[in-house]
């Protein structure tokens, strides 16, 4: 057992877990953060994205020792009393459908839309590629993050 | 109590409103309620050890071992299920004489596909149980696998099953084939190939189960609770209402979660067994392996027309990959198919024949269309080649056979009868969008120029049957089930309305659309409506979720209930306003005296009064609450025009959808918003399909896709934006709807590999066997331009082994080209 302090969506927590443990079941099973889901076991599915000092990250492909010391938000600390522009704008572009997908494409494109404020379409459609919906077919996942973009997600 | 009210405005309708959805929420803040996100006190975690052989003989199995692994409170093998755990239900058998196997859900004494579930451990957590796997010891004696259907009904070829490889044989026939085929100025000949899909919802399964007194509690992520409990109960003897099953949010379905699986029923019998709640998830390659599987038939098409293009007779002759076991609906999702074959053409015979086929691989069950996909797929192939042959372009060959508008209602040669459709004006608006011309302009210069980007344009003008499905009709098809729906209107005592569908909703929407529904019914604002579902306690009858089927028939319920309703508080109306019942009048929210407006009570003053019940009319019941199950009397038929156009790189085989349009007509729209959301999403598993997906066993019987590394869902990258509209003949129901679910799905396949073949015709090409990959497009090219002998040796190779071919993760392409150039003309 290691022993870890990790901050989660603000909240400071300190834990002994398994070296083996990954971030994402540290999150879910540990901390309670079941807002982050689990949709592969290869890294490709991207279900699992939340922002590790403020950079997206695969939580399943980081142990959650490599977070010790280290600011997580997950979708469940996006919101500060209103929601994040990104929520806003993927309810009103009908950007989710079963929602399976949503945490991890919004941190992701938390992430893209800091990286690249402006994006193209193409811009986001590269940038989210590690992101995997069987629902929306993208087309409006793409039109919610240029909205959350025009609204100035960044600044 | 009061009388009188204000005349209120009566509110703008909500039906055609894009209302944004109610249930993101949840969604869209992480406070979703996923079934892998339950954790009771006590609740143990369950792992299955599945079978490495397509098929072998279990010599032993020892689970000892695994008991003494830390953490663990028990390890069972198919021996200790075997006095209760039954077989896993298949509820429509196609045929009289059809050959149903026993389907225990942990394998007994064979192992017919990899993943078969063998043995299992419960643990204190999830990381104990799977450990503890290892320790478990069995050992098997190896049987030859069965992994092409088109040897399996050999004499040589080895069993799946005792009873031999084929489930049914289903024959269909209509009209005079003899005569149409008889001198037939074209013949024309083909074989199509549906690949095997894996539908991949992106919630993987869970399953949790409690025992509490004898009382289970099972939630799942499953498309249908009710007719899993009505199902648990009959497999495990669990008295039905001892049996309560709750699908919380589902994180989609696609039909996979259309099925009573294994691992739901061994959860139940391991809860009963342990007296503790347990829970199961599974790994995304444990169901890539181990979800139902869709698709996976070889078409045998023969068309006969007339020298003007007109269709005379079509024969169709189909092998369904049934995989190792019958499934809920496994044997019916091809004969869905056989309805659909004759599309939206006239012609004067048609004949089918399915024939269900075993192999050691995991069943095939519904997927995104279920059938019709299939069957759309091949007919406007076929069109298109039919176009060919007269040297028509492919809206004037389908224009000069479809049923024209004017001639509906229409009874097709597969014996339904289309209520309404305008396949017309859907091509007219679609041409229009898609700048149709133009195109076949930049098309012909591209050729003449031999650009070595060549363009093609792909053409589907598909319809289905959807709104499954009236009891009648189900009933004459050995369908286990009828195809009803229920609905509940619960009036609450300050105005409010629960509203209860018998629909299981997995991302489609239901608690926007039927709040939208409800308030234009009653008259009460969107805002006052919950809709609840999922949750056989909450919700004790329905059907569930599939097929298209929530609006037609659901929708419908609510309406019936709805009118109850308000019938009955027009009794109680009458009551509070002391006039007769007969001189009332309803208006959305209202019911007022006929000539006197001003004097009136609303729907939610009527409530109160229900509540309080001082003063109701003699003989009259405090409740206005109403039941409604409706049974529809006819399928719906939406229906559409699908334009795709592909660049296609001649020198890399590689293939780009530069655009697509989408023009569907689906009758009246409730919310627009969710309308496009459905056919968006449809589109990319059609076009996943064309270009991307194929489920593919090694020589061994092996799923070589069973990560999402291999097994290649397209990324936002790899798919095209998409341009869609709309045109409406309304279906004959009262909310003139028919449904959207699958439509996408269905129409896109076809427009692009017919835009994909369209672009290769100058090379002689008629065929690309799905997925079109870049190495199998550049394949084609190859052995079209006359290739070198190697790369027809390979071809040949490939058509032989086919089921070991396919697509491979990113980058790499090791999979075979395949060209087909038989079949012609007679
Ligand atoms: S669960 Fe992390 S990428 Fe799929
Ligand atoms: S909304 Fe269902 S997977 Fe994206």
């Amino acid at each position: 057992m290691a022993e870890i302090t990790v901050t989660v969506d603000g909240v400071n927590y300190e834990d002994h877990v398994e070296p083996r443990m990954l971030l994402v079941h540290y999150l879910r099973e540990i901390v309670g953060k079941t807002g982050t889901p689990i949709g592969c076991d290869t890294s490709n599915c991207g279900a699992c994205t939340v922002l590790m000092d403020g950079q997206s990250v695969k939580s399943c492909a980081v142990l959650a020792v490599q977070a010790d010391g280290t600011q997580i938000t997950t979708i469940e600390g996006m919101a500060n009393g209103a929601l994040h522009p990104l929520q806003r704008a993927f309810h009103e572009e009908h950007a989710l459908q079963c929602g399976y997908c949503t945490p991890g494409m919004i941190m992701a494109a938390s992430d893209l839309l800091r990286e690249n404020p402006h994006p193209t379409d193409t811009e986001i459609r590269e940038g989210l590629e590690g992101n995997l919906c069987r629902c929306t077919g993208y087309e409006n996942i793409v039109r919610a993050v240029r909205r959350a973009a025009q609204a100035g997600v960044s600044e | 109590m009061t009388a009188q009210t204000e005349v209120v405005q009566a509110p703008a309708p909500e039906l055609g409103r894009a209302r944004l959805r109610k249930e993101d929420a949840r969604l869209i803040t992480g406070q979703t309620n996923w079934t892998d996100n339950i954790r009771l006190p006590g609740m143990l975690h369950i792992a299955f050890l599945r079978s490495p052989f397509a098929h072998a003989r279990i010599t032993s199995v020892d689970v000892s071992a695994a008991r003494d692994e830390p953490g663990v409170i028990a390890a069972y093998s198919g021996a200790d299920f075997a006095a209760e755990q039954g077989s896993l239900p298949c509820a429509w058998p196609v045929t009289p004489d059809i050959v149903i196997p026993a389907h225990p859900p942990m394998a007994t004494d064979e192992v017919r596909y990899v993943g078969e579930a063998v043995a299992c451990v419960v643990a204190r957590d999830r990381y104990a149980a799977a450990d503890a796997l290892a320790a478990i010891e069995i050992d098997y004696e190896p049987l030859p696998p069965v992994l092409d259907i088109r040897t399996a009904l050999d004499e040589s070829s080895p069993k799946v099953h005792e009873a031999g490889n084929l489930s049914y044989d289903f024959l269909f026939a209509q009209g005079d084939m003899d005569t149409a085929f008889h001198d037939a100025p074209i013949v024309l000949e083909r074989t199509y190939r549906q690949q095997r899909l894996i539908p991949a919802a992106m919630e993987p399964r869970s399953v949790v189960c409690s025992c509490v007194g004898g009382e289970f509690t099972l939630w799942s992520a499953t498309q249908i609770p009710h007719v899993l409990r009505v199902m648990l109960a009959l497999v495990t003897g669990i008295p039905e209402q001892n049996l309560r099953v709750i699908a919380p949010d589902v994180g989609g379905g696609f039909g996979s979660k259309l099925q009573v699986t294994a691992e739901e029923v061994l959860a139940v019998l391991i809860a009963r067994k342990l007296g503790r709640p347990v829970k199961w998830t599974e790994s995304r390659s444990e169901g890539n392996m181990t979800v139902h599987h869709g698709r996976d038939q070889w078409q045998q098409l023969r068309l006969a027309a007339d020298a003007d293009g007109r269709i005379r007779g079509l024969e169709v002759d189909l092998l369904a990959d049934m995989g190792a076991y019958l499934m809920l609906v496994t044997p019916g999702v091809p004969v869905l198919g056989a309805f659909m074959f004759p599309a939206i053409y006239k012609m004067d015979a048609y004949s089918f024949r399915c024939r269900g086929v075993f192999s050691t691989k995991m069943p095939t069950d519904a997927y995104r269309g279920a059938g019709r996909p299939e069957a759309t797929f091949a007919i406007e192939r076929l069109m298109d080649e039919l176009g060919v042959e007269l040297g028509l372009d492919p809206l004037e060959i389908r224009e000069r056979n479809w049923i024209k508008h004017e001639e509906f209602p229409f009874t097709t040669v597969a014996g339904l009868t289309y209520d309404s459709g305008n396949y017309e004006a859907a091509t007219a608006k679609a041409k229009e969008l898609f700048g149709y011309d133009a195109l076949r302009r930049e098309q012909q210069e591209r050729r003449e120029s031999g650009d070595p980007v060549q363009l093609g344009l792909g053409v589907s003008t598909f319809t289905e049957m959807c709104g499954l499905a009236p009891s009648r009709v189900l009933g004459s098809l050995a369908y286990g089930a009828g195809g009803w729906e229920q609905a509940s209107i619960r009036m609450l005592p300050t105005g409010k309305v629960e509203v209860v569908t018998g629909s299981s909703a997995h991302g489609q929407g239901h608690e926007t659309a039927w709040s939208q529904i409800v308030a234009d019914q009653l008259g009460v604002p969107f805002e006052d409506i919950r809709v609840l579902h999922g949750d056989t306690q909450v919700s004790p009858r329905g059907m569930d979720t599939y097929g298209s089927r929530s609006l037609a028939v659901g929708g419908m319920a609510l309406v019936m209930a709805c009118d109850k309703v308000v019938e009955k508080a027009r009794a109680i109306a009458a009551g509070m306003l002391e006039v007769s019942a007969a001189d009332l009048e309803w208006t959305p929210g209202r019911w007022a005296v006929r000539g006197d407006p001003d004097k009136g009570v609303t729907i939610a003053e009527i409530a109160l009064a229900t509540f309080a019940a001082h003063a109701l009319p003699d003989g009259v019941e405090p409740s206005i609450d109403a039941d409604a199950t409706y049974d529809p009397d006819n399928f719906s038929f939406p229906h559409g025009t699908h334009l795709c156009a592909t660049e296609v790189d001649t020198e890399t085989g590689f293939v780009k959808i530069r655009s697509y349009v989408a023009v569907d007509d689906i009758g009246k729209i409730v919310n627009p918003m969710i309308v496009e959301g459905q056919v968006h999403g449809g589109l990319a598993q059609g076009i996943a399909q064309a270009l991307y997906e194929e489920a593919v066993y090694d020589d061994d019987g092996n799923l070589v896709t069973s990560t999402l590394a291999d097994y290649l869902i397209p990324s936002a990258s790899d798919l095209p934006s998409y341009v869609t509209g709309r045109t409406e003949s309304p279906a004959a129901n009262r909310l003139g709807v028919k449904g959207v679910g699958e439509a996408g799905t269905i129409a896109s396949t076809p427009a692009v590999v017919n835009a994909i073949v369209d672009a290769l015709r100058p090379f002689g090409i008629n065929d690309i066997t799905m997925p079109c990959t870049p190495e199998r497009v550049w394949r084609a090219i190859q052995a079209a331009r006359g290739g070198d002998q190697a790369s027809a040796a390979e071809q040949h190779e490939a058509r032989q082994s086919d089921q070991t071919q396919g697509n491979s993760p990113r980058g790499v392409t090791p999979g075979s080209g395949e060209a087909q150039q038989t079949g012609g003309t007679a």
